[in-house]
């Protein structure tokens, strides 16, 4: 199948006409006959004890049907740890109480639950449920959370998790080295931003199954549902709709625990939709990280070694900041070759909004320190910064910090040239407004961490007019996830795409397929779906060999019919060799299970092992005009070159690395989640500004084909790493353009006019 | 204060709702089943609920149902369906647009708007349309891309 019909080409989605048009039934367009609706009530605290709560008046208020605290739900707590793992390797105190009852840790967790006739004697309900609170002293600094005597987040202590590096002799690198460069970075919290806010329907079947409708990333939270609940995990079951964005904020649960237990105690169907100040308040924030970087290099440019110490805000609950400090520990030396690297990462807990999941998972905050190293040390050493890091880049073969062989292709060097060159000439300065260029580097993980034992299922069947059904439990959170599944299928089947459907995921009738997080769902449903597919069409193939008297080599399927090679006038419609098949009782549906590589955790003390199945690789370069006077600063050209391995539709690859360049340049520009002693002071879409169609131009996109990832047909993924060169380029335009350095993000016209010594 | 009968003009139908008057027009819509409408905000920050009002683009979050009553409401539902789009709608499935879909009927109605007053826009006044449409997926390029080719191909 050397020669795609159907892979490769930019096709129109199956999801977008629908959308388009809004006839697409989101999470909260779905009605249910006595739907209730319900609402969460939250701590107004940082970080307060709970003397009692007092749920009497809003009961008795007309309307309401339930009103839910801790005391009425068995003081239940859930377990937040990674989602969808067997690997059995679950962390001990990833577990949150689901309603506080004694102390609250975070401004904005939840306190108690209602349900009622609207959605306004529901509100209403809320301001009835009288909660007396004892503000307690909160942390809110990783830094001072660490020091003795630090007020306790929770036991027994601050300390969510530690994660290092030891590989060669640290002093030895650094005493072979020329220069060091030491500096130290910080980047804020980030909010997700993602245009539908949190939203489900749940209700309890003539089965005693638990059924939530709800916008997420991770069907497997059904198991979470029951635990919590207490009940088996068969009598919870989750249909997925077509969610309105993700970016990880809906990886951690959101709804699904506050639904099932309203429909399990009022026995009918509940709403509950977050509003936006909700949402931003509800779930989980990009880490805030400093990072002391030092990185020793020879005149010649070689890096001789490399210390990193990370320090990640985990925020009021672990969740996931184990593994996103993880990440950044695993990819805090960029995509270079070091001998020497000692790198010290910690997540600490603070009374702040927690931090969990976030396009890049913990890839682009180290990205942004260790790519303006890069640049420092360029200009330290009076070199190019491309001929620095062509000096130091990883190849195939290479070994990176922690120890793991880089199998596939690594095209840094192309992806940065052609990155740079696509921004084509150099706008003068004028007057006051100086240009200048930058371009980041970066490698990111996609797959999970190979000791989760990642695994994903598809079925897919043909009908016995030739159409074809893909059940496969993939959330699709805008990605185009489900779309490219039936690009795969249609290619190895030889039917046209417009007669595969892929269903939405139901834990009822797709099967598991893992979440889509980690940039894994193309990577690992795609090749579930290539093996089922595969699978039926072997059988295709060698009945159809008996019938043409042809070896099954020399027959090919396309265009919904089979057929010879060297003569293809020689046919079969498929339906007809479908009809062949069922009558012989041959299987025309597979279940395929794909497994990721399943390796041992990494050494703990030393962070040696194989971590991630794959990386992808690549560049984003900028030119940038800032206004010395005024501070701000105009994006005038970006262009993003990555190794996708393999572009399944190359329109939606285009669209997500775009969509991650706009992230991006928000990150580097203007997103800033302000947080003043553990209260958000940006609680809204005019106050936590995201970019907009005006604020930066369009990036050009240069697809590189490697064709060497593991995904199916050589894909890598491209979800992620599409956002986690863009702020350190962005930052070193800057730098180019005014002679000064930046550390920290967002690069605000006030921190370009403190850089200037303006200010 | 007391629910008021009003009449909504939507989509060419005629829907007669008794409405308190602190009913956003955003609310009424989506509980008379308009669920193209999305609410992304309620403070007309995101332009997710976007609606002609008499052919003017409106956050429909912004106004009140009593203000809406007897007005023409045009939802993007009501500019075309799967099988018979309106060409914006066409052009933003083809262009690589749409992603996780959210924003996209707002957008529509933006681009409808500005496609009414102006049908040879330029990439920029076609930015500046939809400016006040949130998209968290596409980097707006696609989506500006769509709407361009829609007045393209109507000066051909």
């Amino acid at each position: 199948m050397a020669n795609f019909k159907v892979i490769g080409r930019p096709i129109r989605r199956f999801d977008a006409l629908s959308k388009a048009v809004g006839a697409t039934i989101y999470a909260d367009d779905y009605k249910m006959p006595g739907m209730l609706h319900g609402k969460v009530l939250r701590s107004p605290y940082p970080s307060a004890r709970i003397v009692r709560i007092d749920p009497r008046r809003a009961r008795a208020l007309p309307g309401v049907v339930c009103v839910l605290t801790a005391a009425d739900i068995g003081y239940a707590k859930m377990v937040a740890d990674i989602p969808g793992q067997t690997g059995q390797r679950e962390r001990p105190q990833s577990e949150t109480p689901v309603l506080a009852w004694d102390r609250v840790r975070y401004k904005g967790e939840a306190v108690a639950l209602v349900a009622a006739e609207t959605e306004e004697i529901a509100e209403r309900a809320l301001e009835l449920i009288d909660v007396e609170y004892e503000p307690l002293p909160g942390v809110f600094d990783p830094l001072e959370a660490m020091k003795p005597g630090a007020p306790i987040v929770f036991e027994p202590d601050n300390i969510v998790a530690r994660w290092r590096i030891r590989k060669g002799d640290i002093e030895a690198g650094f005493a072979a080295a020329d220069l060091i460069i030491e500096n130290t970075y910080r980047v804020p919290f980030v909010e997700h931003a993602y245009l539908e806010p949190e939203a489900g329907v749940a209700w309890v079947d003539e089965r005693g199954v638990i059924n939530i409708r709800v916008s997420t990333q991770v069907m497997e939270h059904f198991r979470t549902v029951a635990r919590t609940l207490g009940i088996p995990q068969n009598r919870v079951r989750i249909q997925g709709a077509f969610a309105g964005g993700g970016f990880g904020g809906k990886e951690d649960i959101t709804v699904e625990v506050f639904l099932a237990l309203l429909a399990l105690h009022t026995r009918r169907p509940v709403r509950l939709a977050y509003t936006r100040e909700e949402s931003i308040l509800a779930h989980s924030k990009r880490h805030p990280f400093i990072m002391r970087y030092r990185i020793g290099v020879k005149r010649n440019g070689r890096i001789t070694a490399l210390q990193a110490d990370l320090i990640a805000d985990s925020g009021a609950y672990p969740y996931l900041s184990p593994y996103v400090s993880l990440y950044a520990t695993v990819m805090a030396t960029g995509p270079y070759r070091i001998d020497n690297v000692w790198v010290d990462t910690v997540a600490v807990a603070t009374n702040n909004p927690f931090t969990s999941a976030f396009r890049g998972f913990g890839g682009p905050q180290p990205c942004f320190a260790y790519e303006r190293q890069m640049d420092d040390i360029a200009r330290a050493l009076g070199m190019d910064p491309l001929e620095v890091r062509q000096i130091n880049y990883l190849r195939t073969g290479d070994t990176t910090a922690t120890g793991q062989v880089i199998q596939s292709a690594v095209l840094l060097e192309e992806s940065a040239r052609r990155a740079l060159e696509a921004l084509g000439e150099r706008t003068p300065d004028h007057g006051p407004i100086q240009v200048g260029r930058g371009f980041a580097s970066y490698f990111q993980s996609y797959g999970r961490l190979m000791w989760l034992h990642d695994t994903s299922q598809a079925w897919v069947g043909l009908e016995l007019d030739g159409t074809v059904v893909i059940r496969c439990g993939a959330p699709d959170p805008g990605g185009g996830q489900l779309s490219s599944l039936c690009q795969i299928a249609s290619e190895v089947l030889g039917v046209p795409l417009e007669n595969v459907v892929a269903y939405t995921p139901d834990t009822a009738l797709t099967p598991l397929a893992g979440t889509t997080t980690a940039t894994r769902q193309l990577y690992m449903s795609g090749n579930a779906v290539l093996q089922a597919a595969t699978s039926i069409r072997k059988t295709l193939l060698e009945r159809a060999s008996k019938y043409f008297e042809e070896d099954p080599d020399d027959l090919d399927l396309a265009d919904g019919r089979v057929f010879i090679k060297r003569d293809p006038d020689r046919s079969m419609p498929l339906p007809d060799l479908v009809r062949i098949c069922a009558a012989e009782g041959l299987p025309l549906a597979h279940l395929a299970l794909f497994k990721a590589p399943f390796r041992d955790p990494i050494d703990p003390e030393t962070g040696q092992g194989d971590v991630f199945p794959d990386f992808t690789f690549g560049a984003f370069a900028v030119e940038v005009a800032v206004d010395t006077e005024t501070g701000q600063i105009e994006v005038l050209k970006s262009a993003a070159c990555h190794d996708v391995g393999r572009a399944i539709n190359p329109a939606a690859v285009i669209g997500q690395i775009q969509g991650g360049s706009h992230q991006g340049l928000g990150y580097a520009l203007m997103e800033n989640l302000i947080v003043e002693n553990g209260e958000i002071r940006t609680p809204s879409l005019s106050e936590y500004l995201i970019p907009t169609s005006v604020d930066y131009p369009t990036t050009q996109v240069i697809l590189l084909e490697s064709g060497t990832g593991v995904g199916p047909f050589g894909a890598k993924g491209i979800g992620e790493p599409a956002l986690t060169p863009v702020a350190p380029a962005v930052a070193n335009a800057v730098v180019d353009a005014i002679g000064k350095p930046i550390r920290e993000l967002p690069i605000t016209p006030e921190l370009v006019l403190r850089a200037l010594g303006k200010r | 204060m007391e629910p008021r009968l009003i009449t909504l003009n939507i989509n060419g139908r005629s829907h007669q709702v008794a409405l308190k008057s602190n009913v956003t027009l955003l609310r009424a819509l989506r509980d008379l089943g308009y669920t193209d409408v999305k609410n992304g905000c309620e403070k007309g920050d995101c332009g997710a609920c976007a609606v002609l009002l008499n052919g003017r683009a409106v956050n429909s979050c912004l106004v009140l149902a009593w203000q809406a009553d007897g007005a023409e409401i045009v939802t993007a539902a009501g500019l075309g369906t799967v099988d018979h789009p309106h060409p914006i709608q066409e052009a933003l499935a083809d262009s690589g647009g749409v992603q996780c879909g959210f924003c996209i009927p707002g957008i529509v109605i933006a681009a409808k708007a500005l496609l009414d007053r102006n049908p040879h826009p330029t990439e920029e006044e076609i930015r500046e349309a939809i400016s006040g449409n949130l998209c968290r997926c596409t980097g707006y390029a696609l989506i500006v891309e769509g709407i361009r080719r829609v007045a393209e191909s109507r000066e051909s």
